[in-house]
């Protein structure tokens, strides 16, 4: 390792050569990642927007949708998902102080967390889904299109246009907010195996701050989709 | 050059510890009737604790000021983007007529 006036870290094997030093490389590729996130948040944003049009257009129909999700399971996976952005802040911080087997532990808690967020999901779709298919079931179809029974809503004289727009925001606002966590999943996976193989030290463990900025990212994403469409009007 | 910031795993637990205590105020406040004030209390609530996700465990409290001010951008014009609909939608009649 030589040491130059340059600066910590210059002439380490992860340095690139147009960068001055690790921290230099390291403070660029997180401003990277955070312009990502800006951008990601207008892509979110649209949803959001078409969600406040419908909700201050129908107050009852997004009340009556809101209140057959199951907040119980609402809550239970917001708790899963904070719980995977604190195994992510300490990957992090185990990685900055040098504990790589910690690191390892810590993110694949962190896939198992996501992973169990992902499954109770996957339960949740089901519910509403198979009923379209004429499993029998007593619960109403809650896919939008031409199978939507809006009797199980008990919206008085509503054919249930607008629960079917509650729905569509529902099916939309979760699933891609599942689909990013299905792609980050692999990714922390990719991250855990470069930690196994001892590729970051305390002067670089730049991969793992950045891969945590984004699943902190996805996180806050459902911290507002929680309230906004499992707790809508008073339960 | 920044100084390397490395913050004790203590913030990290009372951060997470905080974040669950919050998501439960989420739902004791959800089964109160504010009226009108029902989504500003649920957003203030979810505010906060994005507060908290963004200054520790993105650790922006402890990034260069271009940091700050790509999250500023970013959340300017999201409001931007909401406000600016809202006040088009909340100033028309409903069902938009159709143009013809």
């Amino acid at each position: 390792m030589s040491e130059t006036a340059a600066g910590a870290g210059s002439g380490h094997a992860a340095l690139q050569h147009h960068f001055v030093d690790l921290e230099q490389q390291k403070e660029a590729s997180a401003l990277g990642m955070w312009v990502f996130i800006a951008q990601e948040v207008l892509f979110f944003g649209g949803l959001f927007a078409a969600y406040a049009v419908y909700r201050h257009q129908y107050p009852d129909a997004f009340a009556a949708g809101s209140h057959h999700l199951s907040w119980k399971i609402g809550f239970f996976n917001t708790l899963v998902l904070i719980g995977s952005s604190f195994t992510m802040a300490m990957a992090v911080y185990s990685a900055a102080t040098g504990r790589a087997k910690r690191v390892v532990t810590l993110l694949l808690a962190t896939i198992l967390l996501g992973g169990v967020f992902l499954g109770v999901k996957y339960f949740e779709y089901g519910e509403k889904i198979r009923p379209c298919f004429g499993d029998g079931s007593h619960a109403g179809c809650l896919v939008p299109g031409e199978r939507f029974d809006a009797s199980a809503l008990h919206l008085e004289g509503d054919p249930g246009g607008p629960a079917q727009i509650f729905f569509s925001l529902y099916f939309g606002m979760t699933g891609l907010h599942a689909l990013h966590m299905i792609v980050g999943i692999p990714i922390i996976a990719v991250i855990a195996g470069m930690a196994w193989r001892g590729r970051f030290s305390p002067e670089y463990y730049t991969p793992v701050e950045i891969v945590g900025l984004y699943w902190h990212f996805v996180d806050i994403i459902w911290i507002f989709l929680f309230p906004l469409l499992y707790l809508v009007g008073a339960h | 050059m920044s100084e390397h910031h490395v913050v004790s795993w203590k913030v990290y637990v009372a951060v997470f510890l905080a974040l669950c205590a919050l998501t439960a105020v989420t739902v004791e406040v959800a089964g109160h009737d504010f009226g009108p004030l029902n989504l500003v209390v649920a957003l203030a609530v979810a505010i906060a604790k994005a507060t908290l996700v963004v200054l520790y465990f993105m650790h922006a409290r402890y990034s260069p000021r271009l940091t700050s001010l790509v999250i500023a951008s970013s959340l300017a014009f999201f409001f931007i983007l909401v406000f600016l609909t809202l006040t088009d939608y909340v100033s028309r009649p409903w069902p938009l007529a159709a143009a013809g």
